[in-house]
């Protein structure tokens, strides 16, 4: 337990000393104010309705957080510091969780930065506190998945690229794949894709109907992928 | 301090380890010795507990590397091949992370990172990032590392490649400076490093255990023949050869070349009369009123141990 806190250390500062955190903090909230002041004409139509700004915060993610959490294994594969980092007294389960705290500590500043719209907003109009407390709690909710994926697959390959392809091409199933397919299938497959569909929880909270089962879910999935990332990391003394 | 029992690991079709045991004694340094590929790297990695054994066990300090990994780790001190190391991380603030990732306590990290740079030689290069580094000073760098919790066992993979001859002799310094408190194993597969640097050696080829020894008994070990250089000046020089051929327990004789009157040969015996080879050449010298400018004994070298050892079992 007592190693989470050095790994965590180590990722964050090594997020901050390459240019990777900063970029991702200004193309975030460049990419985001953009689209939502030009494109969705947010305040022209003057709607006091975050449910645009937090969509589009869903959809930004797909592409942001694979862009995080791509070197998290892959890098340390690479430069073959894995085999430091697997021989220091550190279970693996220690390092997994650390590694995945530190990308998710960026990754919900730069979902905290956004704050000032909201905030605007509530002078502007009189949106409801409920749904941007909601939005906010599901946009970090579904990061944190996102972000487990984005690890486990890159904890699959020593090539940053291709651990970003995988974990880009599983959120896009994940999100719009399974409500595509929904369309066409039987009412009881329907359902199933429905439920394990990464949006439809997000859609439920941002409504700001925080149903405890929504938020089991996205628990369901971080657990889920960081173990498999635990028993990727394992692997190697299988072969 | 390691025990190795009956050591197996295969990956795939190939059998990297098979059947090792071998024993590191407190304070000793074990030379590691073997062509590329010969299964040294996997037995440190499983000293290390970074990949498990198929059979077969590995102690480090009485702690076992399968049911007791994180004790093991916490005795030892480890420089993978190439020392790897986190390139963006500055040299003091990489030896702080493994301090601490180590556990020590906050008040003596400081302390130990500036011990560690100081035996390491790392001072000038102390705020600089590990990735600006040459060859030589990462070497250090990960040598520090694997220092810095002060462990009673050092594994070492090929502490010494790609550096230049200088960088080489420092490093083999610091290892022997360790190497007085330390259990090291270091593997190698440049005997010169063996010779100079360790108590002990093994040589290990396709997975097997195939000679361990001291040095001196190693390269006695590979033949039971006593090889003497010995130039020779006499009148007439064709005279030289048939004589020393009848020398007790002369067994061959190769003709080195010559140049006038004076011939240099290469005399073999065998058994224990090799013993007193000198001494006859000498008296047969003396007897047929050559000259002698030149006699010595040829040293087997590592080298030719390990040549004959691996090769012959290949």
């Amino acid at each position: 337990m007592e190693t989470v806190i050095p790994i965590f250390k180590k990722e964050l500062r090594s997020y901050f000393q390459s240019p990777i955190a900063y970029i991702f903090l200004t193309v975030f909230l460049i990419i985001l104010n953009g689209l939502l002041f030009w494109a969705s004409g947010f305040l022209v139509v003057g709607q006091a309705d975050l449910r645009d700004f937090f969509g589009l915060i869903s959809i930004m993610l797909i592409f942001f957080v694979p862009a995080m959490s791509m070197r998290l294994w892959s890098e340390e594969m690479k430069l073959g510091t894995m085999e430091l980092l697997m021989t220091f007294p550190v279970r693996d389960w220690e390092a997994v969780v650390g590694k995945f705290l530190a990308a998710l500590a960026i990754i919900a500043l730069a979902i905290l930065l956004t704050l000032p719209l909201p905030i605007a907003l509530a002078f502007l109009g009189r949106p409801d506190a409920g749904p941007i407390i909601g939005g906010y709690l599901g946009a970090l909710l579904l990061a944190a998945a996102y972000l487990a994926i984005g690890a486990w697959t890159s904890s699959t390959t020593s090539n940053q690229i291709v651990s970003f392809i995988l974990a880009l091409l599983i959120l896009l199933i994940g999100s719009f794949g399974f409500d595509w397919i929904r369309q066409f299938s039987p009412s009881w497959l329907a359902s199933i894709l429905a439920y394990l569909s990464l949006r439809e929880h997000f859609d439920n909270i941002t409504r700001g109907v925080i149903d405890i089962r929504d938020i089991f879910y996205y628990f369901t999935i971080v657990g889920f992928f960081l173990y498999l990332n635990v028993r990727s990391i394992e692997s190697r003394k299988w072969s | 301090m390691i025990e190795v029992r009956n050591l197996r690991k295969t990956f795939g079709p190939t059998v990297a380890v098979d059947d090792v045991s071998f024993d590191v004694a407190n304070g000793e340094v074990l030379g590691f010795l073997g062509p590329n590929g010969a299964g040294k790297t996997t037995t440190m990695r499983v000293l290390t507990c970074y990949i498990p054994p198929d059979t077969g066990t590995a102690k480090v300090a009485g702690f076992d590397t399968a049911t007791q990994s994180i004790e093991v780790r916490r005795k030892i001190g480890y420089l993978p091949e190439n020392a790897p190391l986190y390139l963006d991380m500055e040299v003091t603030e990489y030896l702080g992370f493994v301090a601490e990732i180590r556990g020590l306590p906050p008040d003596s990290r400081s302390r130990r990172v500036a011990a560690m740079i100081d035996l390491c030689s790392l001072g000038e290069v102390r705020r600089r990032p590990v990735g600006e580094l040459s060859k030589g000073f990462r070497q250090r760098v990960g040598l520090a590392q694997t220092l810095i919790h002060d462990p009673e066992v050092l594994v070492l993979d090929e502490p010494t490649t790609g550096l230049d001859p200088n960088q080489i002799v420092q490093i083999r310094e610091l290892i022997k400076r360790i190497g007085r408190e330390k259990t090291v194993i270091l593997s190698t597969h440049i005997l010169q490093e063996v010779e100079a640097t360790c108590s002990r050696v093994q040589i290990i080829n396709d997975g097997r255990l195939i000679a361990h020894g001291t040095v001196e008994e190693l390269t006695s070990l590979a033949t039971g023949d006593t090889r003497v250089i010995a130039r020779l000046k006499a009148a007439d020089a064709r005279s030289i050869e048939p004589r020393l051929r009848t020398l007790p327990g002369v067994t061959g004789l190769r003709n080195l070349g010559d140049g006038g009157g004076e011939g240099r040969f290469e005399v073999i015996a065998s058994g224990t009369t090799g013993d007193s080879l000198e001494e006859s050449i000498f008296r047969c010298a003396v007897e047929n009123g050559w000259v002698l400018t030149e006699m010595r004994r040829e040293a087997q070298s590592l080298e030719q141990v390990f040549q004959r050892l691996t090769r012959g079992e290949a």
